[in-house]
C-alpha cells in the first residue's frame, strides 16, 4: 500500500471543513475563529505540498512552485494572526468582552 | 510499511487535534491543541520530502503564533464559560455546512482518482529540499519574495499602531525633555527668611 496523493488530499479536506465548521460553531469567541482561519490556511498549505511533491513530472521545470507558494501563505497567515490579534486587543478594551455577534453595534 | 504507519499516525493527530481546537471548552487548551495539530501537519510535510517548510511551519507557528495566541487568550480577561453558550444551537447549521463541504471535496477528488489513478513518484533530483526551494524562491520569485517581507512589515507596523496608546496620568521619562532643561528653567533661587520656610 503506497500513501499517494489523494491520501493527503484527504488530510488535507478534513482539516478545511473542521476549520469552516468551528467558524460556524464558535459564534462568541474570536480567538477561536482566528485559529479555524489558521486551520483552513494550514489545510491549503498541505494541498500546495502535496500537488508540489507528488506532482513533479506535470509541474514541468518549476516543480518547487507549489512549496514556494506555501511559503508566502504561511507568511501571510502570521501576518493575519498579528493583526487580527491585535484589532482583537483594542476591541477588548473598549468593550470588555470579545463576543462576536456585538461587534455590527454602533458605539460612537 | 513505516511510512503508511507514520501516515496514519500523523493523519490521525492532526485531524482530532484539529476537532479539540474547535471543541476545546479553555481556550488555552485550543491553542495547545492548536500546536499539536501544527507539529503533525509538519510531520507530513516530511513525509512528503518538504523538510524546509516543515521546520518553518514549527518555527512559525509553534515559535510564534501560537504564543502570540497564548499571550493575548492569557491577557484578555474573558468569561470563558460564557464564550462557549451556544455552541449547541449553532451546532445544526455547522454541521450541514461541513458536511456539505467535505462531500463536495470527496466527489472532487473521487472524480479526479478516477481519471487517473496512477502514482505520480517525487523526481529525484539530486538536490535536497532547501537547495531546490533556493533557487526557485530567489530567482523566479524574488519579486513576490520582496513583497511578501513588505506584507510582514505593514503587519507588524499594522500591530504597533493598533494597540499603542498613550495613558493619561501615568509618569514617563521623556529624554528630549530631559536634555532641554537648563540652569534656569531647572533651577529657582529663594531667599529664605530664616525660621521660616518655603511658602
Amino acid at each position: 500500500m503506497v500513501i499517494g496523493l489523494s491520501h493527503y488530499l484527504a488530510v488535507a479536506a478534513i482539516l478545511f471543513t473542521i476549520g469552516v465548521f468551528g467558524i460556524f460553531v464558535n459564534r462568541k469567541n474570536v480567538i477561536i475563529i482566528l485559529m479555524c482561519v489558521e486551520l483552513i490556511l494550514l489545510a491549503v498549505n498541505i494541498n500546495f505540498v502535496a500537488f508540489s511533491t507528488h506532482m513533479a513530472d506535470a509541474a514541468g521545470n518549476n516543480p518547487m512552485a507549489g512549496q514556494v507558494f506555501a511559503l508566502f501563505i504561511l507568511t501571510v497567515a502570521a501576518a493575519e494572526a498579528a493583526v487580527g490579534l491585535a484589532i482583537l486587543v483594542v476591541y477588548f478594551r473598549n468593550r470588555g468582552n470579545i463576543a462576536v455577534e456585538n461587534i455590527d453595534l454602533m458605539k460612537g | 510499511m513505516l511510512t503508511v504507519i507514520s501516515f496514519y499516525l500523523l493523519a490521525f493527530v492532526a485531524v482530532a487535534a484539529a476537532f479539540m481546537v474547535v471543541a476545546a471548552r479553555n481556550p488555552v487548551h485550543s491553542v495547545m491543541y492548536l500546536i499539536l495539530t501544527f507539529f503533525s501537519a509538519a510531520g507530513l510535510f516530511i513525509l512528503m520530502g518538504a523538510e524546509f517548510l516543515a521546520l518553518l511551519l514549527v518555527m512559525v507557528y509553534v515559535g510564534a503564533v501560537a504564543v502570540l495566541f497564548l499571550f493575548v487568550v492569557m491577557m484578555l480577561d474573558v468569561d470563558f464559560v460564557e464564550l462557549k453558550q451556544g455552541f449547541l444551537s449553532y451546532l445544526p447549521i455547522g454541521a450541514l455546512v461541513a458536511i456539505v463541504l467535505l462531500l463536495e471535496m470527496i466527489m472532487v477528488g473521487a472524480a479526479y482518482v478516477a481519471g487517473e489513478t496512477k502514482t505520480v513518484v517525487v523526481r529525484e533530483t539530486g538536490l535536497s529540499n532547501l537547495e531546490a526551494f533556493g533557487r526557485v524562491l530567489y530567482t523566479d520569485y524574488a519579486g513576490v519574495f520582496e513583497a511578501a517581507g513588505f506584507v510582514l512589515l505593514v503587519a507588524m507596523i499594522g500591530a504597533i499602531v493598533l494597540t499603542l496608546r498613550e495613558r493619561e496620568g501615568v509618569r514617563k521619562q521623556d529624554a528630549m525633555k530631559q536634555m532641554e532643561r537648563t540652569k534656569e528653567t531647572g533651577m529657582e533661587m529663594v531667599d529664605i527668611e530664616p525660621g521660616q520656610g518655603i511658602g
